[in-house]
């Protein structure tokens, strides 16, 4: 699975993209942050205040509830400021 | 309807596309264009902003909000170009687009193409100012409410 990050998520972790295999009991995108929050400081800054961020599924906004199954893309970021 | 849409690092030419929406069957043009603001604050200045997005869903989500606003006003063309990279205070950020046989048509769309793009676009702000500060944007409520509106 493809981990894109963007804005102060992505400084706070320190990378702009990662490869992960999580295992089988990470199944939504709540236990996704939960257990990227354990791989390190800066991933734990990152999703410390889960209320500042925001996921896609394959370029889809979902919530935190959505399942990972069958997807290949997840993206995490701060609320968009466009416009 | 045409529709036509860029994301891209380079300006662009206001009056350039407001003649590429003038087209057979138009009854008014109607256009947003947002520039970078100088801060209001006395302390700093401003000094870039720079636009971040997510290639791909960018375009994904900008196309439905525009699809939105097809399916709800007549219009014959529609236009939104959104800058990326770094801005300097009174550059181009964003222009928004609406052709129609009616006015009230046009400017609604527009109000609505300007109002979704800032909550549902994936763009962030990031502000430099000359006392070497740099800061994230934070999404506003305000925002959110202006988009609700149309619900």
């Amino acid at each position: 699975m493809k981990l894109v990050y963007f804005a102060w998520i992505r400084e706070k972790i320190g990378a702009a993209e990662e490869q992960i295999s999580p295992p089988a009991e990470v199944k939504t995108v709540r236990d996704l942050m939960t257990w990227l929050s354990a791989r390190g400081p800066g991933h734990a800054a990152a999703f410390a205040d889960a209320k500042r961020v925001r996921c896609a599924l394959d370029r889809e906004f979902v919530t935190w509830d959505a399942g990972l199954e069958g997807a290949t893309e997840v993206a995490f970021f701060p609320p968009v400021t466009g416009g | 309807m045409m529709r036509r849409l860029l994301v891209q690092a380079a300006d662009f030419d206001p009056g350039a596309e407001l003649a590429s929406l003038g087209q057979p069957g138009v009854g008014g043009i109607a256009s947003f264009i947002g520039i970078v603001r100088d801060t209001p604050d006395q302390a700093r200045r401003l000094v870039a902003l720079t636009l971040e997005h997510y290639p791909g869903m960018t375009e994904t989500e900008i196309e439905r909000i525009m699809a939105k606003a097809e399916a709800r006003w007549a219009l014959t063309r529609c236009t939104v170009i959104h800058r990326f990279g770094r801005l300097r205070p009174g550059e181009r950020i964003v222009f928004v687009g609406a052709a129609s046989p009616h006015r009230t048509a046009a400017l609604q769309a527009v109000a609505y193409l300007i109002d979704w793009l800032k909550t549902s676009a994936p763009f962030w702000k990031m502000e430099a100012f000359d006392t070497g500060e740099r800061e994230w944007v934070a999404a506003r409520a305000v925002d959110a409410a202006a988009a609700a509106r149309w619900d």
